[in-house]
């Protein structure tokens, strides 16, 4: 039989990855539309100075 | 101060080991997502419009996002018949480590925001065919196709096949007949692609009770329809040459592979060996990538020919 101990070391090591695998996707998220804006934004001040 | 407490963390019923970050990684197919980021990215440079960067890599991170989706959707469905095939048993879901519901919630979610993006930072052609992509590979093929017909990876095909369009519409807004032309060529060579593979694998699949070709037809109508489909396929990978979109490299490759791939087909046909089907599986891989790869050079390198001929009128 496994050791609960270290089970559960290995289960919270698990959730820990976890954790911070889903930080890094919401936050490359967050900047990703943030500079898809400031694209959009940038894009439609030119075509604005333009005319 | 109190003491802040960690929840006791108990194992998921029936979960043998607990899930990784690099087990939801391995749910997206990483593998046959890089063939999709590859082609489309190839669709998106071939339809010769200039394009934001940050715009062009959001487009390309929304069609491999929405493959690596379907590919969760793909992992969740099947995985009954993954558990009892040995090249996909050790899959997230059916080793235990990821439970099917995860790998759902994955995939919808992912399928969600990938159009979603795609739709409101690009344009809604995109979006629409990315949507149509995704539900075909997750619904048409894999849960109304695969374990019903021999056909499966003939028609379930445009999925894999329909990238560069994707890529073009991203950024161009339109599908003209070249775009059209690439999805052609990839479904033309999925079925002499995967059925020599599936010659290497049709004892998994026929324990799975999948009715791939080896399994339902016979080795032999098989190795026939292989060479039936690259004698198809081989004079349609010519034809961007006349359209307009290959040039004088892409022209050679074409031309080089494809007698290659019609030579190792027929003597898969004639031999009947199983290193033969091995041996074009990996041809195949290499002539589509060649393909695309003489196309994505051409266009970035302005070395097609109508461009050129452009260009010397406009100098």
């Amino acid at each position: 039989m496994s050791d609960p101990k270290s089970e559960n070391a290995a289960f919270r090591k698990a959730r820990t990855g976890r954790n911070i695998a889903i930080f890094v996707g919401l936050l490359a998220f967050v900047i990703l539309v943030f500079v898809i804006t400031l694209t959009h934004l940038g894009a439609n001040a030119l075509a604005t100075n333009t005319l | 101060m109190s003491k802040t407490t960690t929840p006791e963390l108990t194992p998921i019923a029936g979960a043998a080991v607990p899930a990784r970050w690099q087990d939801y990684v391995q749910l997206l197919k990483p593998r046959v997502m890089s063939l999709v980021i590859f082609t489309a990215l190839t669709g998106l440079v071939c339809a010769n419009v200039p394009l934001s960067p940050v715009l062009a890599f959001t487009a390309v991170l929304c069609i491999a996002v929405g493959a690596g989706a379907s590919g969760a959707l793909n992992m969740w469905y099947d995985a009954d018949i993954d558990a009892l095939m040995r090249r996909t048993r050790g899959r997230p879901v059916p080793a235990g480590r990821v439970q099917g519901a995860d790998a759902l919630a994955l995939g919808l979610t992912l399928s969600l925001f990938s159009v979603g993006i795609m739709g409101l930072a690009v344009n809604l052609l995109a979006a629409a065919l990315l949507a149509f992509t995704i539900f075909f590979y997750a619904v048409v093929y894999t849960m109304w196709l695969k374990r019903a017909t021999p056909q499966n990876i003939v028609i379930g095909g445009l999925a894999g096949a329909l990238p560069p369009a994707v890529g073009w519409a991203a950024a161009s807004g339109s599908t003209p007949l070249n775009a059209w032309l690439m999805v052609a060529i990839i479904f033309m060579w999925t079925p002499p692609h995967f059925w020599a593979l599936s010659l290497t694998t049709s004892d998994d699949y026929e324990r799975a009770g999948v009715p791939m070709m080896p399994v339902a037809k016979g080795e032999a109508s098989t190795r026939l329809q292989i060479l039936l489909y690259t004698l198809v396929l081989v004079p349609l990978a010519l034809a961007p040459a006349c359209t307009g979109l290959g040039g004088p490299v892409y022209l050679g490759i074409a031309a080089l592979g494809g007698v290659a791939f019609i030579a190792l087909a027929a003597r898969l046909f004639v031999r009947k060996d199983r290193a033969d089907a091995k041996r074009l599986f990996g041809f195949s891989i290499l002539y589509l990538f060649a393909l695309f790869a003489a196309l994505l050079g051409e266009h970035l390198a302005g070395l097609h020919p109508l461009r050129l001929l452009a260009l010397r009128f406009l100098g």
